[in-house]
Formats: structure tokens, C-alpha cells, sequence
């Protein structure tokens, strides 16, 4: 039996990451003596918060290689991606374009896949692509849909249940050939890889504070302003960012998400190397622990700390219910309640069976060698216990 | 420096800081079914509890928004749709702009609203009302619980902005009537970056969403919560004991700028015992926010907004201020402001008019 940790160990950094305590640090001060409204330009207090805020700004637009103007500040990226995509569709719509059709993938995140569908009862036409059992989104594919004329492309840059990286700088290329925006979700992306909006050609991008080591209620929307992209503003109100995103804006926490960013720029190579050997170490012990145990998608083409590993024998609500201690799951975080198996996994090819048998494993920058043994002596002797037992000759 | 700015945002109280730190620790995400997820879910839903039950929602009708302006907009686009949209004329800049091509229901000249202008303006249809609960430039205090009535027996919907009332007046969202309430932790010495909207039963059934996805609050708002600031929220909320306590503060404020030649707006409406709202006649708003600044003392001339220069407040505007309008400046007091503030205040304030209105005469 494996000994209980004192703690719970976290393998589920998909579905939100710790807040760094550097980036706790950071925001305590703001959380404190200077509370002041950013919007008060008329005192010290406020035009101090303006100043935090807007050196938040620039530390997120470095880390994607945007100007500091081109980053617009939500709550984080859910709001950020159905300003983008209706953001996007409403302003054209207002400008009387002919580009009705509006180009996502199946395996998007359910904010992007529903704002996109929300968009049909505004006259547009929501095109949903397939993708590989890779999990990537052949060009060709968004080639053919782009043959009628397509008024945005939204694919989200890293998957938020495979780890799969969808090839933008060859999307995005083909999106702007054809006269098309280009959104990226980069929720699991930024701070992960390196992203530059100038050399991939992206439009605009979505950046989420949680999942980068930030805190929750905080993100980014990477707007183009060369050649200008032009957004209708999801709500209004006093006109702050510029009018597209009204409300009192929140120092401590955009103080936190540019830190955030700040240590992603400067440890990311650092932290994916560890991660990756961690990963290694889980799979190959477990190769040898779970016989036939199967790695979703693209094994070249995908982040350092996500594993979604399909097991032989046990199902992963069985694993999990086995395990109090191991945090890990089934799938996108928001969809955990249900028990209906991932649209994402179906979309790889995946029949339910195997779908109820897999697993998502995010393993993150606070991940430590023994956490993953722990996991390891979890996850094989859960299997092991759901196998049919060897008949003896 | 002397705060007296917390209509724009109120100082975090400890109790809130304590949570918030406090809620760092739930690395998890509340939708997540693991023991991680588990207690930042249950950190979430005693939040929302809490809540509710300080200002007499129910907590399966709360949704948790990024603060009061999403809480408002969420309100006006998710119940307003087919209904004509009736707007107090001293509604916040987030209110105003969600309710486009509104009917503006006008306020007497202390900023409260004409009832009966509204029981005439309800008979034209299906309406959707909007009316704060106080003001933020002046504290006035609607007739909610009337308007309610009234709405109620119009067949009309009727929210209620109660971001600067909250914390400071008790607010009973079950006993006023309306239909929706907006709620903001900042304004009531929680963390920014959170916000609630109250729903009735009715509202409840009928809200259409504005940022989609993910199924979080029931489907009434896609994206993970904003737990750390919501903790924080729930303890403001907890910790707000009114704004009484400031109010012979707030009088000796008044005392001391009328003595030195100001007008005093909108003190005759009921009000929140934090504001006052002075005029000094014939010197800009702007010159006069400055003047204190440089003084030491933070104040505003209205809403802090976007536009980082002084507008001529339309709050003044609709109670007929003509010029006086943009002579205004806004004095709120925080929960933790002391005598010693006031006293700085005064002398500031003394100072600045006599320098300014022998200028100005």
C-alpha cells in the first residue's frame, strides 16, 4: 500500500495552476495600503494603481510579443474568448460584411465552441472542422472551409485535455490568405510555449491568469492593432480599456498576472524541461506498471505537463474514486460534475468505453519527483485491481 | 494623504485581506471533483451563502460576477430583452450604457426619483426599470421598495443597482421586490474583481447569459470564479456594519465647507451617512480636486471612470444644477476615515476657497 502523502497531490494543472507564491507576493501590497481605483486619475492614490496596472500590461505584452495597447484586460479567458469571437462577428455585422461563416474545431474549450454557436441566431454561420486522431487540425481541412468567405477562424493554440499544440503559424497563414481573423484560446498556452503574435500572425489571442500560475479572476485579450482589429464591446458601461471592456479594473490581481508573466518569460524553457522529465518518469513507469496503457494524441506535438493516457482495464471515475489523495481528472474541469465522456476524446476517435477509461494528467511547475511516484503507485495498482484476474495454466 | 475617495473604491478591510489570503491556499478549481476542487468549491458556496444572506438573496439565485458593472449589464441584457428599458436619470455609467435607447425616468432636485412620473411611463408596455439603490456622487437613496410596488403591478421587471448602498445601508433584496440587484466587493471594502448579481425567482427563470461557456453558476456565467476575491468579498460583506458610524464625520465635513462658502447638494434626500456632495460656486470641479490633491487630500469630482479628466457630471445635470453641476466635488468617507482626516480635509478645504473664490469673484 502506498503511504498517504500529507497533502493531496495536484496532477490536474490544466484545470488551474497554483498561484506562485512570487506571484502572491506581489499582489499583497495591493491587496492592502494600496487599494486605490485605477480609474482615479485625480488622486495619487488612484493614478498609483494606474501605474501598476498599466506595467502589468506591459509585462503580459512582452511575453506574447504584443504592444503594451494591444492587450485589453477581462476577468479572464472565458470572457475573453466570447468577446473576441462576438466581439468580433458583432462589430462586422454592424459594418454590413458579406463574411458570414465563422470557423472552429471540435475539440475547442465549450466558452468558444457555445459563442461561436451562439452566433447562427445572429445570421452568421458556425463551421465546426474535425480533427485527427492526433488531435490536430489538418490545414487542408481549414483550406476547404475556407473557400466561402469566412469572417473568423478561432483555433485555440494548446488543448485543455490532450496537451495537443495546433500547428497557428500555418493556420494563421491560411486564415489571413483568406481574408479571415484569426482567434487563438491560448488559455494552456501562454507561459507554456513560446507564443509571438507578430511571428504567428494572430489576430487576437486569449490569455487566462489561472492556468499560468496567476490568480483566477483575471486574463487578457490580445487585440491587433496593425492592421487594426475591430471589436464590438460584449457589455459597456464607464469606457474602461478603451470601451471594450467596461468595469472598474482589479490592480491586486492584474499586478498578479503580470508577474505571472514576467516569471513564464524568463523560466519557461527552465520549468518545461523539468516537467517533461517528470512526465517521462511517469510514463515509463507506468509502461512497465500498465501494460498497454495509451497516450492520446500527438506525442511530438504537445506541451511538457499534460498526459491524457487511456488505461486498460479501469475506469477513470473507479481510478479517481480509489485515490482521494491523487488530484487528476477526466477531463475539462467545467464538465467534471458530468459524467457524459469528453466531446474531445470522441472527436480523436475515441469510443465511450475508452473514453470512461482515460484520464487527463496535468503536471505543473510545483510538481516534485515524489509526486509522481505517488501517482505512479496509485495509478498501477488501481489499474491492476480493475483487471481480470490472470488465469493460471 | 488623507483618503476620502471610497465611493471610488473603499479601503480593503483586514477581515477581507485575511480571506483572501486564506483562500490562496485552495490551489483547486471549483469545478473539479478531487479534494482540491472539492474545498475551493466549498470555500466558494459558503461565500455565496454568506452573501446572500447579508443582503436577503437566495443563494441558488446569486451569481457571482467580475464586479458591479458585468452584475449590472448581465441584468439589462440577460432579462431586458423585447421590454422597453426605463432609467433613473442618476444612474451609473454601467447601467446607462447596457440600456440602450432608455426612457429616462427624471429625480427632483435632491436626485430621487419621480414615482409618479414611473406609474405613468409603465403603462406604455413591458418595461424594464433601472434604479439604484444610492447614488454615488450624492448618496440619495431611491424609493426601491415603492418603485417595486409599482413595478410589480405594471407587469414590469425591476433592477437594482446596489453597488454604493451595499455595506452601508442594510439592504433587504427579498423585502425591496425588485427583480435583480447588482453588488460589488470593492465598493464595500472587499478585493476588486468580484461582483454578485441577486436574482428573484422570476428573474432567475428568465436570465439569459452573457459570457457563455463552461457551465459554471448555473449556466448564468461561463469562466471559473474569482475565488480569492470573492472570499474576500463574502467577508467585506460580513464585516460592513454601515456607514452610520461615519456620519458625524461626514456632517462635520458639510460644517466645515459651508462655513467656507460651499453648497451642499442633494442633503435634503434620505442618503448614505458617507457622502457629501459640495459645490463651491463659479470654480471648476477640476481645479478644485487638484487643489486637494496637492494638499494631500484624495477626493473626486464624480465617478472615476475611463476617461481620466473631470466630465461634467450628469448626475448634477438631472437634478438641475445648471452651472453648480460642474462645481461639484464628491467627499466619501471610508469605514475606517477618523476625525483626524476630517480636520486635514477642513483646513485644506478652507484654504482652497478662500485662495479659489477670491480668484473666482
Amino acid at each position: 500500500m502506498t503511504p498517504r502523502p500529507n497533502r493531496p497531490v495536484y496532477l490536474d494543472n490544466q484545470a488551474t495552476t497554483r498561484c506562485d507564491p512570487r506571484v502572491v507576493g506581489a499582489m499583497l501590497p495591493w491587496f492592502g495600503e494600496r487599494f486605490g481605483n485605477p480609474h482615479s486619475a485625480e488622486h495619487a492614490l488612484g493614478r498609483e494603481a494606474e501605474a501598476a496596472v498599466e506595467a502589468a500590461r506591459a509585462q503580459v505584452a512582452a511575453l506574447l510579443g504584443a504592444d503594451p495597447r494591444e492587450m485589453v484586460f477581462t476577468s479572464g479567458a472565458t470572457e475573453s474568448n466570447n468577446i473576441a469571437i462576438k466581439g468580433a462577428a458583432r462589430f462586422a455585422a454592424g459594418m454590413d460584411t458579406p463574411r458570414r461563416r465563422v470557423v472552429t474545431v471540435v475539440t475547442e474549450h465549450k466558452c468558444v465552441l457555445e459563442s461561436v454557436a451562439d452566433l447562427a441566431a445572429e445570421g452568421f454561420e458556425p463551421v465546426f472542422l474535425p480533427v485527427g486522431r492526433d488531435g490536430l487540425l489538418d490545414p487542408d481541412i481549414l483550406r476547404d472551409a475556407l473557400r466561402r468567405p469566412t469572417l473568423l477562424v478561432s483555433v485555440m493554440a494548446v488543448n485543455n485535455e490532450t496537451g495537443v499544440i495546433q500547428d497557428l503559424a500555418t493556420l494563421a497563414g491560411l486564415a489571413r490568405e483568406a481574408g479571415a481573423l484569426l482567434h487563438t484560446d491560448a488559455a494552456q498556452a501562454v507561459g507554456k510555449i513560446p507564443l509571438d503574435v507578430e511571428a504567428l500572425g494572430i489576430d487576437l489571442l486569449s490569455v487566462s491568469g489561472h492556468k499560468l500560475y496567476g490568480p483566477k479572476g483575471v486574463g487578457a485579450l490580445y487585440v491587433r492593432r496593425r492592421p487594426r482589429v475591430r471589436l464590438a464591446p460584449l457589455f459597456s458601461g464607464g469606457g474602461q480599456e478603451r470601451g471594450l471592456r467596461s468595469g472598474t479594473l482589479a490592480p491586486p490581481l492584474l499586478v498578479g498576472l503580470g508577474e505571472a508573466c514576467r516569471i513564464a518569460a524568463i523560466e519557461m524553457a527552465e520549468d518545461n524541461r523539468r516537467i517533461a522529465a517528470l512526465r517521462d518518469r511517469l510514463l515509463d513507469a507506468l509502461a512497465v506498471a500498465v501494460p498497454g496503457i495509451v497516450v492520446n494524441a500527438s506525442r511530438s506535438a504537445r506541451i511538457a505537463g499534460n498526459l491524457n493516457l487511456t488505461f486498460p482495464a479501469a475506469n477513470a471515475t473507479d481510478i479517481m474514486a480509489a485515490n482521494p489523495d491523487l488530484c487528476v481528472s477526466t477531463g475539462s474541469a467545467c464538465a467534471s460534475a458530468q459524467m457524459e465522456p469528453s466531446y474531445v476524446l470522441r472527436a480523436l476517435g475515441l469510443d465511450d468505453a475508452a473514453a470512461r477509461r482515460t484520464l487527463r494528467i496535468g503536471i505543473g511547475r510545483f510538481t516534485s519527483a515524489a509526486d509522481i511516484d505517488y501517482a505512479t503507485a496509485c495509478l498501477a495498482s488501481a489499474n491492476a485491481s480493475a483487471s481480470p484476474v490472470p488465469i493460471e495454466a | 494623504m488623507i483618503y476620502l475617495d471610497a465611493n471610488a473604491t473603499e479601503p480593503l478591510r483586514p477581515q477581507a485581506r485575511a480571506a483572501v489570503i486564506a483562500a490562496m491556499d485552495d490551489i483547486g478549481n471549483p469545478s473539479s471533483v478531487h479534494a482540491a476542487g472539492r474545498s475551493a468549491r466549498r470555500r466558494l458556496e459558503e461565500s455565496r451563502e454568506a452573501i446572500a444572506a447579508c443582503f436577503g438573496g437566495r443563494p441558488a439565485d446569486l451569481v457571482f460576477t467580475s464586479g458591479g458593472t458585468e452584475a449590472d449589464a448581465l441584468a439589462i441584457h440577460g432579462l431586458g430583452r423585447d421590454r422597453r428599458h426605463i432609467v433613473g436619470a442618476t444612474e451609473h455609467d454601467a447601467v446607462r450604457a447596457a440600456a440602450t435607447d432608455a426612457i429616462v425616468l427624471p429625480v427632483d432636485a435632491d436626485g430621487v426619483a419621480d414615482l409618479a412620473a414611473l406609474e405613468r411611463l409603465l403603462r406604455d408596455g413591458p418595461a424594464l426599470v433601472c434604479l439604484m439603490l444610492a447614488n454615488n456622487e450624492t448618496g440619495a437613496i431611491q424609493p426601491i421598495a415603492a418603485a417595486a410596488a409599482l413595478c410589480r403591478a405594471a407587469g414590469a421587471l425591476l433592477h437594482v443597482d446596489a453597488v454604493q448602498a451595499a455595506g452601508r445601508v442594510p439592504v433587504d433584496f427579498a423585502g425591496l421586490g425588485a427583480n435583480s440587484m447588482a453588488l460589488s466587493s470593492h465598493k464595500l471594502g472587499g478585493p476588486p474583481g468580484a461582483g454578485a448579481l441577486l436574482l428573484s425567482p422570476r428573474a432567475a427563470a428568465t436570465l439569459s447569459p452573457l459570457i457563455v461557456g463552461g457551465g459554471q453558476e448555473r449556466g448564468r456565467r461561463g469562466g471559473t470564479p474569482p475565488l480569492p476575491a470573492i472570499a474576500g468579498f463574502a467577508a467585506a460583506a460580513c464585516a460592513a456594519g454601515g456607514a452610520a458610524a461615519v456620519e458625524p464625520l461626514r456632517d462635520a465635513v458639510e460644517h466645515a465647507a459651508t462655513a467656507a462658502g460651499a453648497t451642499l447638494v442633494g442633503s435634503r434626500a434620505p442618503r448614505l451617512a458617507n457622502t457629501a456632495c459640495l459645490a463651491l460656486p463659479g470654480v471648476p470641479a477640476e481645479t478644485q480636486v487638484i487643489a486637494l490633491d496637492l494638499a494631500g487630500i484624495q477626493v473626486s469630482a464624480g465617478a472615476a471612470c475611463s476617461s481620466g479628466k473631470v466630465a461634467r457630471s450628469h448626475v448634477l445635470d438631472a437634478m438641475g444644477l445648471g452651472a453648480l453641476a460642474g462645481q461639484a466635488i464628491r467627499v466619501s468617507l471610508p469605514w475606517n476615515a477618523t476625525a483626524e482626516d476630517v480636520a486635514a480635509f477642513a483646513g485644506a478645504y478652507q484654504a482652497m476657497a478662500r485662495r479659489l473664490l477670491r480668484r473666482a469673484a
